[in-house]
């Protein structure tokens, strides 16, 4: 049994370090390279051929979800660049049954890498169990341990995800991130006349929902911790201000402890307290709240805009914009106050710092020679990189894996409108998240517990 | 609400006319009431405008201002409520904050000029109500703004 998780474990690694071989070439590349360069893409990278059967009907489940939850799975991992499916069309053989030994021949004749193997059957009581396996073709041995799921009916989509999070996480080492939401601004009507309203989605763009508040302007929704709540700006009263929502009963309160114009709000990582920006006499400065007290404490008090403030995850510090230098850059300080630190130095203007989960990297946007970038540097500044360009992208967003970027992209001229937008940290891999609206000011969960 | 036909008339006249300045000249005064918000929003000129990034009033905006004092000097009874407003060439934090710049430096010079403070609210809404949609300066330098309107004033 030890053995067996050694081997399985030297797989796993196996597979990891060819990743990060090639995940380190790319950013060499990148880091030697003069200008921007976002024709990455070109076979760079050999994508993991994978196979994901229908899942194998059992006792009373419908055929529908059997075909969804490896369609799911597949989307998912697509998604990431780092795997391929092969087309359904293309198998030589179907799996009858979860449990009869894999005919490897039929997998490894159409270049599979890796196979999924799933069944899911409907349980007397009404629930779903769904079981798979991992399987790497080549070496004809299971990645990790076979997994079951139970579920109600309607939680099909979760168990995909689930699933993906697993194979993902075995097959590159990295953490998980499919089992999360994305809360948003779906905007609709003509650019000087939008209408704004806070929506939440899946990571892959499913089960959208528009969230209830009142119709007046709304900004920048954030998770917290938890997934169960989102903070955000909104006018109301007329003026932007800061709103906590509860998401399961949507019901909405107002921080009435933040006089005045406060926007730009963000957890802190254990969710007590939150970091926003406030402006009095037209002055923007930084505050931390603790929420359980409603007691405030100043954290800058500069003539500058000091605003987009992001909590580091160990909650020790805050990263912000601010434009007391003459231009927009980032800057970090200690949640206990003192002295902000300079961090970016390069030509153009940074702002909407956002640190990752992983504590490593910090997003921004980058406004340079009238184009705007999404950008990743180290939280000391250096080793920045830009990953897009374009008219305007703006808003970074983390993955909960810190892997994966969102953001949004608004087009220019009369008709121009924003859309939502992932990029894996690499430089690769752009992709338009479909919505059924416009959409703007992406946020991530972490993962859904 | 009273001469809301000629409003729609001029307004009307307005529309496509790229200088209203010169238009307004030229505009027959005797129809519209010198007290009217159409008049102040219209004639007096409700909107500054702004050079990119910045906060510091122009000339320009200077002149209007100070008909704008005129004016509201002799409409005590009236609150105000000054907007600010940025292009779409910052970030959504940014703008928020630089329209709230534009609105104080508004409102700073209004106080400077003897209107009294509790009639004044400001408000900013960055990038969020472009008044022209181009991507290009045309338009920018017309959404970088602060526009005084009469007769609103936010409760908090």
């Amino acid at each position: 049994m030890v053995r067996n998780s050694i081997l399985k474990f030297l797989k796993i690694f196996s597979f990891t370090s060819i990743l990060f071989i090639n995940f380190s070439f790319v950013a060499a590349q990148k880091n030697d390279a003069p200008q921007l360069d976002m024709t990455v893409n070109r076979g760079v990278i050999k994508p993991i051929s994978l196979a994901v059967p229908s899942f194998i009907k059992e006792s009373g489940a419908n055929s529908i979800i059997s075909r969804e939850l490896a369609k799911v799975i597949s989307n998912n991992l697509d998604s990431t660049g780092l795997f391929k499916s092969i087309p359904q069309s293309a198998y030589v053989s179907m799996p009858l049954s979860f449990n009869t030994p894999v005919q490897f021949s039929d997998w490894s004749i159409i270049n599979a890498d890796v196979l999924v193997m799933g069944s899911v059957g409907l349980k007397p009581d009404g629930r779903l169990e769904v079981k798979f396996r991992l399987w790497d073709v080549s070496q004809q041995k299971e990645i990790g341990k076979g997994k079951q799921y139970f579920t109600n009916s309607e939680s099909w989509r979760r168990i995909s995800h689930k699933i993906s999070d697993t194979i993902y996480t075995r097959v590159t080492g990295e953490g998980a991130y499919f089992d999360s939401r994305v809360v948003f601004v779906s905007e609709t009507g003509p650019k000087d006349n939008r209408t704004k309203r806070l929506a939440i989605m899946d990571q892959d763009g499913a089960n959208f929902r528009l969230l209830k508040h009142p119709p007046s302007l709304v900004i920048a929704p954030r998770f917290s911790p938890t997934t169960n709540k989102i903070i955000f700006t909104g006018y109301e009263t007329g003026k932007p201000r800061v709103y906590l929502m509860d998401l399961s009963s949507e019901e909405i309160t107002s921080l009435s402890e933040l006089k005045g114009m406060s926007f730009a709000p963000r957890f802190s990582a254990d969710g007590s307290e939150i970091v926003l920006s406030m402006t009095e006499n037209g002055n923007t400065d930084i505050f931390i709240n603790t929420l359980s007290t409603g007691v405030k404490r100043r954290l800058t008090t500069n003539n500058a805009i000091d605003t987009a403030p992001s909590f580091s995850p160990d909650g020790k510090s805050i990263v912000f914009e601010s434009d007391r230098g003459g231009g927009q850059q980032l800057y970090i300080i200690s949640t206990q106050g003192g002295d902000a630190k300079r961090i970016s130095f390069g030509k153009g203007r940074y702002a909407t710092p956002v640190w990752s989960p992983r504590g490593d990297l910090i997003a921004f946007t980058k406004i340079k020679e009238g184009k705007f970038h999404i950008g990743v540097m180290r939280v000391d500044g250096t080793k920045e990189r830009l990953l897009t360009t374009s008219f305007l992208d703006e808003g970074p967003a983390w993955a909960p894996n810190g892997r994966v970027l969102m953001f949004f992209r608004e087009t220019p001229g009369k008709a121009g409108a924003p859309s939502i937008y992932s990029i894996d940290i690499s430089g690769r891999n752009l992709r338009k998240i479909k919505t059924s609206s416009f959409a703007s000011d992406p946020n991530w969960s972490p993962i859904l517990n | 609400m009273k001469n809301i036909g000629f409003t729609i008339f001029v307004i009307l006249l307005l529309v496509g006319c790229e200088n209203n300045n010169s238009f307004k000249n030229s505009l027959d005064k005797a129809q519209i009431s010198e007290s009217d918000i159409e008049y102040f929003q219209n004639l007096v000129g409700d909107t500054v405008l702004f050079t990119v990034d910045q906060s510091g009033l122009r000339p320009d905006a200077i002149s209007i201002l100070n008909a704008q004092v005129n004016w509201l000097k002799e409409k005590k009874f009236l609150p105000i409520t000054i907007e600010g407003h940025a292009d779409e060439q910052g970030t959504r934090e940014y703008n928020l904050a630089l329209g709230a710049r534009r609105a104080t430096a508004v409102r700073e010079f209004l106080l400077a000029k003897g209107i009294e403070q509790d009639r004044i609210s400001i408000v900013t809404y960055g990038k969020e109500r472009p008044l022209r949609v181009c991507s290009n300066e045309e338009c920018w330098s017309k959404n970088r703004r602060a526009v005084t309107v009469v007769g609103k004033k936010i409760v908090e």
